[in-house]
């Protein structure tokens, strides 16, 4: 049963990691993770200046949305 | 690593640019393992495409052929998966193979220019829905419903074929080609491969195009909005909602964005909620009933407002609900039609198939069918999409065909689901719905008069049948609700309430599809609004290079005024149209749309020639001599057709008759006012269609002289890359498709023992 229900949760924290990373919620991690690889001497942005950064460059940088 | 076989590691190293790391595992499957293993055709796999294929062909079967009385919605699900899946299985292999020529052994811009925040390698399976929802809006559950008054047949094999041989081939082939120039913009690309004629005729005609789509869109809230204190009221709330998730992520708790999205989901719904509760008060429905002019007033104004706001306020966490409620309300709108399996009494072709003036939009089948279903068929906007952001994301050349051709898949799914839930509806209805008011008569009595007196097979309304649909959806009146997002909205609610909830249930679900339809809309109005305004920036910084300058206030301002008014006063046009609105700006939306596709057809269809591939040219001749056939045609006919019902300029002229020989009414203008209006209406669309139409031919013959250029100049086998990036050795591996093939799998195998350090390249350049 427990075993069961563990599947069902694992399927769920999945399902729930797709729908964050669809959403971009994975991008300060990501960033991070690139930060680490690429090997920079400066500290990476916290997480809050990089979500700042994010949206303001996107101010300037517009997506666009389809109909 | 030692056990990979030497012929392997030997043949995907490759040379010159390209040879990868001789201390990695290959970057890329052998090209002859990878073919060896895609030409192996087991007893299950041959199984399987049987089984697909003979399914595929029942339903089509039963859908073409067979047309009984009613038709079960479960064989429209069944032609349309399986053709795709036969489209993408064998058809975009085609593609592939001939024409795009994937090299995985070459990095991507996500690995090459990776930066962290704009470019970033993201696992093909999210970019996949990413993708999705950045392409799928309003659109396919608008032209579908709109384009069945002429019968389920015509519509469901335009979509299913259309975007098997054409808008996926379009959205696949501008992915890859910006994916090879780094992320270009279609915009870009026009100019380089087509020259500063080409290219400019393409950025003007983009522009042009946007106002329209994004004037049309808004046309769509407003019909469904206008008189709706329940739909106004909820569609509103999203502002503050919105608003507040924007000062959370900001603030509060920057970066929780699934946290703050399932916050929004449940103010969403405790919205549309609330919105029963308060348009049944009296103060509600005197505040929020408001008249469609007002309506639209109010979304110009906010429109201006949203695109000068900064995007983390208003515009960011909106897309985030936006997406959230995209992708729960297609599964959820999929899983209803595969349990309910509701019957259709549709016939295959309506009494309006062979004729030109259908109430919901005028003109023959042919072209102005296949303008009418853009999205879900053939979307150029999607150029712009499949162009510029997703390449950036790409992880893996291979993975392109999965995420341009596939995603666009998706959307003609949806699509197809969408006229599944207006045709499941009764057709009395769906006509009183569609037709404008000034057929109808805006009463339920003198609606079911006109319905009865069409003279429609099996169709026999009663206004007590429409007052009750009405109530039933908690709105005052359902006569004459055009646009099509209302009609889906009926036919979702009817799907759904047996689904769950039952009729009592009804009025919500009508309200939730109203609410999510409003919610991409706005979305591709701020967003169409701001990408317009820079692209109108950008333009004149040409001439007076201070407007390029995106943080310039006054500039960004004026500009933003330019492209609001613009879309304003179209959507005025369209809301106090005597005619209607949306029969006569519809077409414009479609033909718009799909000249659009014209255009980035043209510029594929110069790099594929430029590249030195003539011989399977045709993949990319056969959707552009088809979508240029089809919008030509149907410019053509709204231009110099001599019905009036179809011409812009007959129209125009008929009217102007009317009003020079004294007439105070004339056919459905009550008063010399409304005659004015449709002279006036009339010609300013009559003149959008030639400019549209002018510009396309430029781009389209700039693009064949081009092309042709490159036929004489061709030199054997030595193919120029054109502008491409060059070509970078990668230093990732990762599987094509949704599942890894064996081979992909024991390659992964490999990659997975190399020591993290060793993956990537200590970047020097920062």
């Amino acid at each position: 049963m427990s075993s069961g229900l563990a599947a069902v949760a694992q399927g769920f924290r999945g399902f729930a990691r797709y729908f964050g990373g669809v959403l971009g919620a994975d991008a300060y991690a990501k960033y991070l993770e690139h930060h680490r690889a690429a090997g920079h001497s400066t500290p990476p942005l916290g997480e809050r200046e990089f979500w700042r950064d994010r949206t303001d460059r996107q101010d300037s940088n517009p997506q666009g949305r389809c109909c | 690593m030692a056990e990979t076989p030497d012929y392997r590691r030997n043949a995907a190293r490759g040379d010159g640019a390209v040879a990868t790391d001789t201390a990695l595992p290959p970057s890329a499957l052998d090209e002859k393992v990878r073919e060896a293993e895609e030409k192996k055709w087991t007893p299950g796999k041959i199984a399987l495409w049987a089984a697909i294929a003979l399914l595929g062909g029942v339903a089509w079967f039963m859908l073409a052929i067979i047309r009984g009385e009613t038709v079960n919605a479960i064989w429209f699900v069944f032609a349309s998966v399986c053709t795709y899946l036969i489209g993408y299985r064998f058809y975009s292999k085609v593609i592939e193979r001939y024409i795009t020529k994937p090299d995985d052994r070459r990095a991507t811009p996500a690995e090459y220019k990776a930066d962290g925040k704009d470019y970033v390698r993201t696992d093909r399976n999210v970019l996949f829905g990413h993708h999705f929802a950045a392409i799928a809006g309003a659109g396919p559950l608008v032209g579908p419903v709109i384009a069945a008054q002429m019968g389920y047949l015509p519509g469901t094999i335009w979509i299913i074929i259309g975007v098997v041989l054409a808008g996926a081939v379009q959205d696949y082939l501008v992915m890859f080609f910006s994916m090879r120039r780094g992320g270009r913009s279609l915009g870009q690309m026009a100019r380089e491969e087509l020259g500063v004629i080409g290219g400019t005729a393409a950025l003007v005609a983009t522009l042009l195009i946007m106002v329209i789509i994004v004037a049309i869109l808004a046309l769509v809230v407003v019909n469904a909005l206008g008189e709706s204190p329940w739909g106004v009221f909820s569609v509103g709330m999203t502002i503050p909602i919105a608003l507040f998730m924007g000062v959370y992520l900001r603030y509060l708790r920057p970066g929780k964005i699934m946290e703050v999205s399932l916050i929004g989901f449940v103010l969403l719904m405790a919205a549309i909620i609330g919105g029963g509760i308060v348009a049944e008060t009296a103060w509600g429905a005197e505040l929020f009933t408001l008249d469609k002019v007002t309506i639209a007033w109010g979304l110009i104004i906010y429109g201006f407002i949203a695109a000068i706001l900064p995007v983390w306020l208003l515009l960011a966490p909106r897309d985030y609900l936006s997406t959230f409620m995209k992708i729960g309300v297609i599964v959820m709108l999929a899983l209803a039609i595969i349990v309910v399996r509701p019957e259709i009494t549709v016939p295959a072709f309506s009494e309006f198939a062979s004729r030109d003036n259908g109430p919901v939009f005028p003109g023959s089948l042919f072209p102005f069918l296949f303008v009418t279903i853009a999205c879900g068929a053939l979307s150029g906007f999607h150029a712009l999409i499949s162009s510029g952001t997703t390449p950036k994301l790409v992880e893996k050349e291979r993975q392109t065909r999965f995420i341009g051709y596939g995603g666009m898949l998706m959307e003609s799914f949806v699509a197809i689901m969408a006229l599944v839930a207006a045709i499941s509806i009764d057709r009395g209805l769906y006509f009183a719905m569609n037709a404008p008011a000034a057929l109808t008569g805006g009463t339920v009595e003198t609606a079911a008069t006109w319905v009865n007196s069409l003279g429609l097979a099996g169709v026999n309304i009663t206004p007590d049948f429409l007052a009750q649909t009405a109530s039933n959806v908690g709105e005052e009146s359902i006569v004459s609700r055009t646009g099509g997002a209302p009609t889906l909205a009926v036919g979702l609610a009817h799907i759904m309430q047996q689904f769950i909830g039952g009729t009592a249930m009804m009025a919500f679900w009508y309200h939730f599809a109203i609410m999510f339809e409003a919610l991409f809309i706005l979305t591709a109005v701020d967003a169409g609004t701001r990408v317009a305004r820079f692209m109108l920036q950008d333009s004149i910084g040409n001439f007076v290079p201070k407007f390029k300058e995106a943080s310039w206030r006054p500039g960004a301002w004026l500009c933003t005024a330019i492209m609001v008014g613009a879309w304003g006063a179209v959507l005025l046009m369209g809301v106090t149209d005597p005619l209607g609105g949306i029969n006569t700006l519809f077409p414009l939306f479609g033909i718009a749309n799909q000249l659009l596709a014209a255009i980035a057809l043209s510029v594929c269809l110069a790099i594929v020639a430029k590249r030195g591939t003539f011989k399977y040219l045709w993949i990319v001749a056969l959707p552009l001599a088809f979508a240029a056939v089809v919008t030509i045609t149907a410019s053509y006919q709204k231009i110099f057709s001599p019905t009036p019902a179809v011409g812009y300029f007959a129209n125009n002229a008929a009217f102007s008759k009317a009003l020079a020989d004294g007439k105070t009414e004339f056919g459905t203008a009550k008063s010399v006012a409304a005659m004015e209006a449709v002279v006036r209406n009339t010609a300013i669309q009559g003149w959008l269609s030639v400019i549209f139409v002018v510009l396309s031919i430029i781009v389209i013959a700039t693009a064949v002289l081009a092309t042709i250029k490159a036929f004489r100049t061709r030199t054997d086998g030595t193919a120029s890359k054109g502008n491409e990036d060059p070509a970078r050795p990668s230093r990732v591996f990762a599987p094509a498709g949704l599942i890894p093939t064996p081979a992909e799998r024991e390659l992964m195998a490999e990659w997975d023992k190399v020591p993290a350090e060793l993956r990537f390249e200590r970047a020097g350049h920062h």
